[in-house]
C-alpha cells in the first residue's frame, strides 16, 4: 500500500488529462473547460469488446459494470500506443457518497498496479475534499464554467432525443449536434465567457433544431432512468437509446445537471435530518441556487422558442417524492431515480426503463424497489428494469425492452378505443 | 386435433414460436387449428424451421398464408427472413385475453425462461431476470445430473416423501445443493420432488416480486404441460383447488397461437413456398456474434499440440503379473467417482474414472468387487485413503483407512509429476480448485463461488443438450473456424449467449471451442483473478476430468500464452494422489472391508429431521451392514450424535452474541403506550441494545424477532422485489411477517445513513441495503399497511440530534412523548448500547486468552454483525468449534489492532472493523481469518481485495466462504480442512527450520 501518485504542478503542463465518456457531448465540453484552464485534457473516444476485456482482466469481477467499463477504458487508451503512458493522467469524478461508486478511484489505482502503469496520477474529481493533488485545483471560475458544459450537454441531448425519431432525413439530427458541439466547444475555450451570451446560444440552438423538418408521427414514448453511468453511457447500455430510436420510440432522460442538483440537496437534507455541518450547508445552498436559476433560463429558452418537451425545474422534481421514498436516501441514484420516473410519469412518459449494472445495490431499493409503489399509485404506468453486466446478451435486454414496447403500444390501443371494446371468450380453436 | 385436409380457400395462419430449446408451429385456418408441431431445434434453427414448415406442406397446403414469429431465439430469423416477430409474453396475454379472459395470472415456463402475466388491475407481464435460471432446461440438466430421462424424474417426483430445501435462485445453486444430497444418499424420489419445489421457488420469488399470485391461474409451457409432478408442487404452493388451476390443452403451443393471431393483424399474405424459401435465404446471411481466434490455426499446429501433451504420462504396471503390496485411492467427487490401485513403484495397476449416477457407494462396492476379484491373493492391498465430497460417507461405508482433504491429495498427486510445481489449477465436475505451491506446501488456495461454477459438468450437459457425447463435442470444438464469444461470467449467462449465438446461425463447432474458452477465462478471472501468467507460477500442472477435453486445454494455453502440465491421468490425479499419501504413511495393515463383507454389502438411506435442538436440521442418516452409520446434513457435532462435542467447550462469540440477543429478545417488558416490533435482521443485529432499551424506557412492549430460519424466509419471500439482493436482506421480509403476526401496533426499522462512529475511518457510512431497506419495505409489503411502519432517518452519532430526530418522528405516531423523556431514554440506549459493546469485546478478549492458555488455535470468523444469525451463517462457527478452533467475530477483537492503512476508501463501520480484525490477525502467530461474505454483497467485492492483501502482507493465509440462501456445508468444511492441512504443513516446516 505505497503512496498514491501526485498529480503536481509541473505535470499540468506535461500531461494530459483522460477522461472517460459517459457523455460524449457534455464530456467533450468539459475537457475543453480544462484546457481554457491552463490543462491539457481529452476525453477518451475508445470503446468495443477490448474494453470490456480490460476490466474483466483487472477488475474484481463482482464489482459494478460501471467500474470495470471504465477501468477498462482507461487502460485500452493506455496501451493503445495513442498516448505516451508518462506523460498522461486520469481523472475520475468521486462523490464520497455511501455506495460502491466512491471506491472507483481506488479501483482504478489498482488495476493500473496490476496493468503495469503504477506511475500514472490519477485525479479525483470532487467537490467534498477527498483528495487533493497540487496540479489540480477546482476553482470557483472553473466550476462555474463547468455548469455551462453541463448545461450546453443537457440542452443538445434533449434536443437530439426529441428531434431523432422524426427527422425526415435521416441524419440531420445528428449534424445539428456535431456543429453545435464543435462550435460551443471552440467558445469554451475562448478566455472569456459571458452568461448573455450563452443565453442567446440556447435559443439560437433551440430554434435550429426545431427547423429540422419532421414527420409529425405519432410515436411510443420512453423515459429512462436509471444508475448514472449505464444511464447515460452507450457503452453501458449497448447503445440503447439507437434501439429504442430504431424501434420506433421517443426517448427522454432528464440531463446531467439534476443529479448535480441532487448531490447538492442532500447536503441540505442531511442538516436537517442530522443536524450537522452549517458551513457546507450554506455552500451547498449558495450552488443549488446559483444552479437552479440557470436550469431555469434553460427550461425558459425552450419553452419561448419551441414546442419541445423541457427539463422539469428541479425543486418539483425534488417534490414529487412525497409518498414515495424520503429524501435521506442519497446512496447512488438515491431518491432521484424514483423522482425521474415520477418527472417522467408528470410529462407523459408512462413507459419507463430503468437500467441498472447487475447487482446494484441502491438500486435494489431505489430502482426496483420503488416500481410497485409507482406502479400502484400511477395506473397504466409501465416501468421495466433491465440489468447490465459483461455476462448479459443484449438480446436477453432487447426481448424485455420490446415486451415493454409491445404492452406500450396495447395500453395505447386500448386508451384509443376505450368503451366500445368489451372482452369477449372465444371457444378455443381445437 | 382434427386435422382438415381440403383445399379451402380461407386464409391460413401460421404461427412459429422458436424458443431456447424447441421450435414451434401452428396453422390456424376457420379458427380451428389444422396442423400443430414441436420438435427441439438442437440449435439449428432456421435448417428446423424450414424442415417442420416442409413436413407441414400437405396440410397447409398452397393457398394464402399469413405468418409472424416468436420465441426468444426467433428474433434473428424473423429478422433475416423479413417476417413480423411478437415478443413471446406478449403473444400468450394475447391468446389467455381471446380465450380464457377469466384468467387472473399466467404461469408459463420455457425452456429457458420464466413469465408471469398479471391480468387482474392492469396487464402486468414480467420475465425473469438476467440471473434466475432456466426452468425447462434446469430440469433436463438436474435429470441428468440423476441419471434419469425427464420424464423418469417426474413419475419419481410423484413418489416423494420430503421436500429439501434447494437454492431457487439460479440452476447453479440448485446444483451445488443437489450433488452432496446425492453423495450423501437422500433418495432420488424426494430430490426429484425438491427440484420441481425450486422451480417453483424461484418463480414465485423472481417474478412475483410483491405481487401475490392468486385467483384463476393458468399454467403454461412445455415443462408444465409435460410434469405432473411440477404441477403438484405449483398447486400446492400457491394453494389452488381445481377450479383455479388451469392446464389447457394449448399450453404447449400458446405463444405459437399467439403468434399465429398476431399474423392475422399483422402480416402480408404469401403462399407457403415463399416462405420456404424467404427462411432458406435467409440462412446465408452474415451472423452478428462477437468471435475469437479459432483454437488451432492448421492441422500441424493440432498434431504439435496433441504430440506434446503425449508426453505427461505415467507408467502402467500389470495386474495380472504383479505380486506383493498395492494402495487404493479413491475420489468420490461431486459428479464422478474415481478409483486408483498403485504398485510398490507407484505404478497404475488399476484405475476407474466415471460418473457416480447419483450413487456413489453403489459404484465404489461395484468397483471394490472387480478390484478384488482381479488381485486374487497375490495383491495385498496395504492401505486405502478416500477424498473428495463423499469421502466421509465412503471412509463410514467401506472402513477405508484414512480420509483425507482433496486439496492435500491433489497437491501430493501434482508435486508427484513435477517436484517443481508451484501452481495448480484443477477444473472438476462441479468445482474449480486452484492452489499456489510455496516452499513445499500450499501456501494459498482459490475455489469457485458458488456464482461461477461453470465447470465440466456444464460442459457436459450443454454438449448432450444439444445431442453430443461431450468427447465428440470437445473434439468439435478443436475444429471451430471462428469460435463465439461467449463472456465470463456464470452458466446462466453462457445459456443466453449461446441462445444469441444460435440465433445468429452460430454451429456447433464453434459453440464447443467458445464453451471452452468461457470455462478457462472463468477460471482465470474469476476464480484465480490473475492479471498475467506470471502470477500463476512457472510450473502449471492442470488436472481434473475437464482437462480430458483438449479444446478447454488449448484455450487455458492460449489464454495464458504459455504452456502447461496436462497429466495423462489429469482425471485421476485425487484418487491418485490419495493412494501415494497413504502409501507414504507406511500403515502395517489395512483396515478396509474384507471381500467376504463386501459381498453381503448393505446400504440403506433413510432421512429424518433432527430433534437435538431448535435448528431441526434435515437429516440422511446412512447405514451400512457392516453396522457402520454415516450421518449427513447436520449443521452440528449433535446431529451427527457427538454428545462431548468440542463445540460445546470451546468460546465462540458468533454462538455468544446470538445468546445475547435472543435473551434481549425474551425480555418484552410491560409497557403500556403500545407495543413496538423490532425486525431483528440486518443493522437490528448491531443497534438492537440501544432501540431495545429507548423503546422500553419510553414505555412500549418490545417485541423482538429471534433466530432467522427457512420458514421465516418463506413467510416473506411474495414481497421480494429484487431476487438479486443479499440474503440478510431478503431475510427481512419474513421477520416484518413474524411481527405482523404478532400483532403489535408499530414496527420500527430505521434508515440510518451513518453508522456508528468509530473513529479511525474515513468515514461511517452503512451499506446502501442496510441504511434503506426500509423504503423498500414500504413500498412493497402490502401487509404493513395495517400497522405503523417507522423508519426515521436519524443520526445515532449524536445523542441530543437523535432524541430530536426521534422526539419528532415519534409525536406524529404517538400522544404525548415528550422531549424530556425521549431525552432520557436515548441516553440510556446509548450507555445500553456501549456496555453491549464493551462486554462482548471484554467476552472477546477473554476468548482470545482462554485459546492462548490452552493452546488453541482461533479463527476470527469475519464478516457483518448480522452474519451470526444462524441461518445466515449455516452453522459454520459451530463446524469452525468442532475442528478444533476458538471462534471469535470480527467486532469483538477490532479494537485491539489499529486501523492499517488501506488502499480504498475506508467508509463503512463494519468494514472498517473487518480491516481493524485482519490486522490483529496478521500480527499473531495462533489466529486465522476466515471472512464470510454474502451473496449479492457488491461492497464486498472491494472488501474482500483489501482483507487479503492485510493478510498477505504479512505472510497469512486468506480464506473467503461465501454464503446464500443454501451454503454447501461440505465445500466450506473442504476449505476450512484445506486451511488446517496448510497451517499443519507450515508449522512443520518451522520447526524443522
Amino acid at each position: 500500500m505505497s503512496e498514491r501518485v501526485m498529480f503536481t504542478e509541473e505535470m499540468k503542463k506535461t500531461h494530459t488529462i483522460l477522461i472517460p465518456t459517459m457523455l460524449p457531448v457534455h464530456f467533450k465540453m468539459i475537457a475543453q473547460t480544462l484546457c481554457s484552464y491552463g490543462y491539457k485534457a481529452e476525453a477518451l473516444e475508445n470503446s468495443g469488446q477490448q474494453v470490456i476485456d480490460y476490466g474483466l482482466k483487472y477488475v474484481h469481477n463482482d464489482a459494478c459494470y460501471p467500474s470495470l467499463l471504465i477501468i477498462g477504458q482507461f487502460i485500452d487508451a493506455l496501451n493503445s500506443g495513442k498516448y505516451d503512458p508518462h506523460k498522461v493522467a486520469l481523472l475520475y469524478a468521486q462523490t464520497g457518497g455511501g455506495c460502491r461508486a466512491s471506491n472507483y478511484i481506488s479501483l482504478l489505482r489498482k488495476a493500473l498496479v496490476k496493468a503495469g502503469f503504477e506511475y500514472v496520477p490519477v485525479i479525483s474529481l470532487n467537490i467534498s475534499g477527498l483528495e487533493e493533488n497540487p496540479g489540480f485545483k477546482l476553482t470557483l471560475p472553473l466550476l462555474h464554467r463547468m455548469v455551462y458544459a453541463v448545461m450546453y450537454g443537457d440542452l443538445i441531448m434533449l434536443l437530439r432525443n426529441q428531434c431523432i425519431p422524426y427527422e425526415k432525413v435521416k441524419g440531420a439530427t445528428e449534424k445539428k449536434c456535431e456543429e453545435w458541439t464543435n462550435r460551443l466547444v471552440e467558445e469554451m475555450a475562448s478566455s472569456s465567457i459571458n452568461y448573455r451570451h450563452i443565453k442567446k446560444n440556447y435559443a439560437a440552438i433551440v430554434r435550429d433544431f426545431d427547423s429540422i423538418p419532421k414527420t409529425g408521427e405519432k410515436k411510443i414514448k420512453v423515459g429512462i432512468v436509471g444508475e448514472i453511468f449505464v444511464k447515460f453511457s452507450p457503452l453501458g447500455n449497448n447503445n440503447l437509446e439507437e434501439f429504442l430510436v430504431s424501434e420506433g420510440a421517443e426517448v427522454y432522460m432528464a440531463g446531467l445537471v439534476d443529479f448535480c442538483l441532487y448531490c447538492l440537496q442532500n447536503s441540505l437534507v442531511d442538516k436537517q435530518l442530522y443536524g450537522a455541518g452549517f458551513a457546507k450547508t450554506a455552500v451547498a445552498r449558495f450552488f443549488k441556487k446559483v444552479v437552479v436559476a440557470k436550469q431555469n433560463d434553460l427550461i425558459k429558452a425552450i419553452k419561448q422558442n419551441s414546442d419541445f418537451t423541457p427539463p422539469t425545474p428541479f425543486d418539483h422534481t425534488f417534490s414529487l417524492i412525497k409518498g414515495y421514498i424520503g429524501a435521506g436516501t442519497k446512496m447512488g441514484e438515491g431518491w432521484l431515480l424514483p423522482a425521474e420516473m415520477l418527472e417522467l410519469i408528470d410529462s407523459g412518459f408512462k413507459n419507463i426503463i430503468c437500467v441498472q449494472p447487475f447487482g446494484c445495490l441502491p438500486n435494489h431499493i431505489v430502482g426496483k424497489g420503488m416500481m410497485k409503489p409507482i406502479k400502484e399509485k400511477n395506473p397504466g404506468v409501465n416501468i421495466v428494469a433491465v440489468d447490465y453486466d459483461p455476462g448479459a446478451t443484449k438480446i436477453n435486454q432487447e426481448n424485455r425492452i420490446k415486451l415493454m414496447l409491445s404492452c406500450a403500444r396495447d395500453i395505447e390501443d386500448t386508451e384509443e378505443i376505450t368503451e366500445e371494446k368489451t372482452e369477449k371468450k372465444e371457444p378455443v380453436p381445437v | 386435433m382434427k386435422i382438415m385436409k381440403e383445399k379451402a380457400t380461407a386464409v391460413t395462419y401460421l404461427g412459429i414460436d422458436i424458443g431456447s430449446t424447441t421450435a414451434k408451429i401452428v396453422a390456424v385456418r376457420d379458427r380451428v387449428v389444422i396442423y400443430q408441431k414441436y420438435e427441439r431445434h438442437m440449435s439449428q434453427v432456421r435448417q428446423k424451421t424450414h424442415e417442420m414448415l416442409l413436413a407441414a406442406q400437405n396440410e397447409i397446403g398452397e393457398g394464402e398464408i399469413k405468418v409472424a414469429v416468436s420465441g426468444s431465439a426467433g428474433l434473428g430469423m424473423a429478422n433475416a427472413a423479413s417476417l413480423p416477430f411478437i415478443q413471446e409474453v406478449f403473444a400468450t396475454g394475447e391468446v389467455v385475453k381471446k380465450y380464457a379472459p377469466e384468467t387472473d395470472t399466467v404461469i408459463e415456463l420455457g425452456g429457458e425462461d420464466a413469465k408471469v402475466i398479471f391480468f387482474k388491475g392492469g396487464t402486468d407481464e414480467r420475465m425473469n431476470g438476467t440471473c434466475a435460471g432456466g426452468t425447462g432446461a434446469f430440469i433436463d440438466q438436474m435429470a441428468n445430473l440423476l441419471s434419469v430421462t425427464p420424464d423418469e424424474l417426474d413419475e419419481l417426483s410423484l413418489k416423494c416423501e420430503r421436500i429439501y430445501p434447494i437454492a431457487s435462485r439460479c440452476g447453479v445453486f440448485a446444483k451445488t445443493d443437489i450433488q452432496p444430497l446425492l453423495n450423501q444418499g437422500a433418495r432420488k424420489e424426494d430430490i426429484a420432488a425438491s427440484i420441481y419445489q425450486a422451480v417453483v421457488n424461484q418463480t414465485i420469488a423472481g417474478l412475483a416480486q410483491g405481487r401475490k399470485i392468486e385467483g384463476t391461474v393458468m399454467f403454461l409451457g412445455g415443462p408444465l404441460y409435460f410434469c405432473k409432478g411440477l404441477r403438484e408442487r405449483f398447486v400446492k404452493t400457491l394453494k389452488l383447488d381445481s377450479d383455479h388451476a388451469v392446464f389447457p390443452d394449448f399450453a404447449l403451443y400458446s405463444v405459437a397461437l399467439g403468434a399465429s393471431l398476431y399474423a392475422e393483424k399483422s402480416s402480408d399474405p404469401m403462399t407457403l413456398s415463399h416462405l420456404l424459401s424467404a427462411i432458406e435465404n435467409s440462412k446465408t446471411q452474415k451472423a452478428e456474434t462477437n468471435h475469437i481466434p479459432p483454437l488451432f490455426e492448421s492441422d500441424s499446429e493440432l498434431e504439435a499440440f496433441r504430440a506434446r501433451h503425449s508426453k505427461a504420462s505415467v507408467p502402467e504396471g500389470d495386474i495380472s503379473s504383479y505380486e506383493g503390496p498395492a494402495w487404493l485411492g479413491i475420489d468420490c467427487g461431486s459428479t464422478t467417482t474415481k478409483l486408483v490401485l498403485i504398485d510398490e513403484e507407484c505404478r497404475l495397476l488399476y484405475t476407474y474414472y466415471d460418473s457416480n449416477k447419483g450413487n456413489p457407494v453403489e459404484i465404489v462396492r461395484g468397483q471394490l468387487e472387480k478390484i478384488y476379484s482381479l488381485i486374487g491373493n497375490k495383491i495385498k492391498i496395504a492401505g486405502s485413503a478416500v477424498t473428495g465430497y463423499g469421502e466421509e460417507l465412503i471412509c463410514a461405508g467401506f472402513c477405508v483407512d484414512k480420509g483425507i482433504v482433496e486439496t492435500i491429495a491433489h497437491y501430493t498427486a501434482a508435486s508427484h509429476f513435477d517436484p517443481k510445481v508451484d501452481f495448480i489449477l484443477d477444473i472438476g465436475g462441479q468445482d474449480i480448485k486452484c492452489f499456489r505451491v510455496k516452499n513445499n506446501s500450499i501456501d494459498s488456495i482459490m475455489l469457485n463461488e458458488a456464482c461461477s461454477s461453470g465447470c465440466g459438468s456444464f460442459l457436459e450437459t450443454f454438449a448432450k443438450s444439444m445431442g453430443y457425447p461431450v468427447d465428440r463435442f470437445a473434439e468439435l470444438g478443436l475444429k471451430g473456424r471462428s469460435p463465439v464469444d461467449l463472456g465470463s461470467r456464470c452458466t446462466v449467462f453462457m445459456n443466453s449467449s449461446v441462445k444469441q449465438a444460435q440465433k445468429d446461425g452460430a454451429g456447433v463447432e464453434d459453440i464447443s471451442a467458445g464453451l471452452s474458452v468461457s470455462v478457462v477465462k472463468n477460471a482465470i478471472y474469476k476464480v484465480i483473478r490473475a492479471g498475467s501468467a506470471d502470477e500463476l507460477g512457472k510450473n502449471i500442472v492442470v488436472q481434473g476430468g475437464t482437462f480430458y477435453n483438449d479444446a478447454v486445454l488449448r484455450s487455458f494455453e492460449k489464454e495464458l500464452q504459455r504452456n502447461v502440465t496436462r497429466p495423462a491421468i489429469a482425471g485421476l490425479m485425487g484418487a491418485f494422489g490419495a493412494a501415494l499419501y497413504v502409501k507414504r504413511l507406511g500403515l502395517e495393515k489395512s483396515g478396509i472391508i474384507s471381500p467376504e463383507k463386501l459381498s453381503c454389502f448393505e446400504h440403506k438411506a433413510v432421512s429424518v429431521r433432527c430433534n437435538k435442538c431448535e435448528n431441526r436440521c434435515p437429516l440422511t442418516v446412512n447405514t451400512f451392514s457392516s453396522g457402520a452409520k454415516f450421518i449427513s446434513g447436520n449443521q452440528c457435532d449433535k446431529g451427527a450424535g457427538i454428545k462431548e462435542s468440542m463445540q460445546d467447550k470451546l468460546p465462540n462469540l458468533h454462538r455468544y452474541k446470538r445468546d445475547k440477543l435472543y435473551s434481549l429478545a425474551c425480555d418484552t417488558g410491560e409497557g403500556q403506550r403500545g407495543c413496538i416490533g423490532l425486525p431483528l435482521s440486518l443493522g437490528m443485529y448491531e443497534l438492537a441494545p440501544l432501540w431495545h432499551t429507548v423503546f422500553k424506557e419510553l414505555g412500549f412492549k418490545v417485541v423482538m424477532t429471534g433466530q432467522s430460519s427457512k420458514e421465516v424466509y418463506a413467510k416473506g419471500h411474495f414481497s421480494i422485489p429484487s431476487d438479486t439482493a443479499c440474503y440478510p436482506a431478503k431475510l427481512m421480509h419474513g421477520h416484518i411477517q413474524l411481527l405482523i403476526e404478532e400483532g403489535v401496533d408499530a414496527i420500527f426499522y430505521p434508515c440510518i445513513t451513518y453508522n456508528i462512529d468509530e473513529g479511525d475511518s474515513d468515514n461511517h457510512y452503512n451499506c446502501p441495503v442496510v441504511a434503506y431497506y426500509s423504503e423498500l419495505l414500504n413500498g412493497n409489503t402490502e401487509e404493513l399497511s395495517s400497522v405503523k411502519f417507522l423508519y426515521p432517518y436519524l443520526n445515532i452519532n449524536d445523542e441530543k440530534q437523535l432524541a430530536k430526530g426521534l422526539c419528532r418522528y415519534l409525536s406524529d405516531y404517538f400522544e404525548g412523548i415528550t422531549l424530556k423523556e425521549v431525552r432520557r431514554a436515548v441516553g440510556k440506549g446509548v450507555q445500553a448500547y456501549k456496555d453491549w459493546m464493551a462486554d462482548i469485546r471484554r467476552e472477546g478478549s477473554a476468548a482470545l486468552s482462554y485459546a492462548r492458555e490452552n493452546g488453541i488455535p482461533v479463527m476470527v470468523l469475519a464478516g457483518r454483525p448480522y452474519h451470526a444469525d444462524r441461518e445466515i451463517g449455516h452453522g459454520i462457527d459451530r463446524l469452525a468449534n468442532s475442528l478444533g478452533f476458538a471462534v471469535v467475530s470480527e467486532d469483538s477483537i477490532s479494537d485491539l489492532a489499529p486501523c492499517p492503512r488501506v488502499s480504498v476508501l475506508n467508509q463503512w463501520t463494519y468494514h472498517s472493523r473487518l480491516y481493524k480484525a485482519a490486522e490483529y490477525v496478521s500480527e499473531h502467530d495462533d489466529c486465522q481469518l476466515v471472512q464470510l461474505v454474502s451473496f449479492g454483497c457488491g461492497v464486498d467485492a472491494i472488501t474482500t481485495d483489501e482483507v487479503r492483501a492485510i493478510l498477505e502482507s504479512k505472510g497469512k493465509l486468506y480464506t473467503q466462504l461465501k454464503i446464500d440462501e443454501i451454503t454447501n456445508l461440505g465445500a466450506v468444511k473442504i476449505r476450512l480442512r484445506s486451511l488446517i492441512g496448510a497451517m499443519e504443513e507450515r508449522k512443520k516446516r518451522e520447526e524443522a527450520k
